[in-house]
C-alpha cells in the first residue's frame, strides 16, 4: 500500500496530507489523554503499536505471485477507537519512508490516509457492528482486522486511479488495474492478519479482561473472574 | 478446542503463507528476456503500472536515503519487526507473571 516517493502529482500529495493532518492531530490528543487519565492502559497502547510495527514489516507471499504486507492497525482501532492509529501509522510510515525508501515523504499523507485512517475506521465500525449483531468476540475481531487490511489496499488503489486515470477507460479502468495488483494479492494476507489479530486479542482477553471491559471491548458477562 | 484456538489460528497463518510458495511456479524465461521474477513487491508493480498508464509522468521527488542494497533493506525491516516483537514479548512475560502472582496470593 506504499505509494512510492514522488508518484503522486503535487496537488494530490498536498491534498492527502491536508486530509490526514486533522486525524493525526486529534489522534495525538487522544493518546495524550489516555496516557494521563488512564495510565493502566499504557501497556495495551504499547501492544497495539508494537503489533503494527511487526505486521507492517512482514512482507508475505501471496497466491498472485507477488509480495505485500499486512498493516496491523485493526487491533489498536478495536481497543482505543480508530483515531489513535493515525499518529501510530504515521510513525511506522515515516520510518519506512525515511530509512527504507519504502513509500515516501511526498506520499506520506496519502499512505497515512489509507493505512492509518481508512483501515482503522473500517475496523472500528465493523467490530462495533459485529458485536451489535451478537457475533462472538473472536469472529468480530477477525472480520474487523481482515477488512481493515483489505480496505487499506483498496484505498491505495482508489488514490492511484484518481491520480492516474486510464487514457481510454478513465478512473474505473485504472482502478481495476491497481486493485488487480493490490486487492487480489491482499486477500490471503488479510485473512492472515485477521487470524493473527485474533491470537493477540485472545491473549489480551485472558490477561487484561478488566481493562478490555473498561474500554467496552468486552461485555461484562464475557469477563472471566 | 478453546484451549488450542491460538495454536490452530497460527497454523492457519502458516498454511496461508506456504500455499502460495508451493502454488506459484516460475515461468521459464523466454530467450532474450530478463529472467522472470516472482514474489516481487506489489508496491513496485503499482509503480510500473503508473509508468505504463502515463509514460511521460516524471516522479518529482526522490527518496532522500535509499538502502544501499537488498541486504541493508532487510536489516532495517528485521529491526522494525524485532522492536515490535520485543515489546510484545515483554508484555506477554509481565502479563503471565502478574497472573501467577495474583493466583498465589
Amino acid at each position: 500500500m506504499h505509494i512510492m516517493e514522488g508518484f503522486l502529482p503535487v496537488s494530490h500529495a498536498v491534498g492527502w496530507s491536508l486530509a490526514s493532518l486533522p486525524f493525526v492531530g486529534y489522534g495525538l490528543h487522544v493518546i495524550k489523554k489516555i496516557l494521563q487519565e488512564r495510565p493502566q492502559q499504557r501497556m495495551l497502547l504499547g501492544v497495539a503499536t508494537a503489533f503494527t510495527f511487526v505486521l507492517s514489516a512482514l512482507k508475505m507471499p501471496s497466491v498472485t505471485g507477488s509480495c505485500s504486507h499486512p498493516t496491523g492497525t485493526g487491533l489498536g482501532a478495536i481497543l482505543f477507537g480508530p483515531v489513535v492509529m493515525a499518529p501510530i501509522g504515521l510513525v511506522v510510515l515515516f520510518f519506512q519512508a525515511l530509512l527504507l525508501a519504502h513509500g515516501g515523504l511526498t506520499t506520506l499523507g496519502a499512505n497515512v490516509f489509507s493505512m492509518g485512517i481508512v483501515g482503522p475506521f473500517a475496523a472500528y465500525g465493523i467490530f462495533r457492528l459485529s458485536r451489535g449483531l451478537g457475533l462472538p468476540f473472536g469472529l468480530s475481531v477477525f472480520l474487523a482486522a481482515a477488512m481493515a487490511d483489505l480496505l487499506t489496499y483498496i484505498t491505495t488503489s482508489v488514490q492511484l486511479a484518481w491520480a492516474f486515470p486510464d487514457p481510454s477507460g478513465g478512473f474505473a479502468a485504472s482502478f481495476l488495474k491497481f486493485a488487480g495488483i493490490f486487492a487480489i494479492t491482499q486477500i490471503p494476507l488479510a485473512i492472515s492478519e485477521g487470524l493473527l489479530t485474533v491470537v493477540v486479542a485472545n491473549t489480551l482477553k485472558r490477561f487484561n479482561s478488566s481493562e478490555l471491559q473498561e474500554m467496552k471491548v468486552l461485555a461484562s458477562q464475557e469477563v472471566r473472574v | 478446542m478453546k484451549k488450542y484456538q491460538n495454536l490452530l489460528l497460527l497454523a492457519g497463518v502458516i498454511v496461508l503463507l506456504v500455499v502460495p510458495l508451493l502454488l506459484v511456479e516460475k515461468s521459464p524465461p523466454t530467450p532474450g528476456q530478463q529472467e522472470v521474477e516472482i514474489f516481487a513487491g506489489a508496491d513496485g508493480q503499482a509503480k510500473d503500472l503508473v509508468v505504463e498508464i502515463q509514460p511521460n509522468y516524471k516522479p518529482w521527488f526522490q527518496p532522500i536515503l535509499e538502502p544501499p542494497s537488498g541486504e541493508i533493506e532487510s536489516l532495517l525491516f528485521a529491526l522494525q519487526a524485532a522492536l515490535g516483537a520485543g515489546f510484545l514479548g515483554y508484555y506477554l512475560g509481565s502479563a503471565v507473571t502478574a497472573a501467577r502472582i495474583r493466583q498465589k496470593s
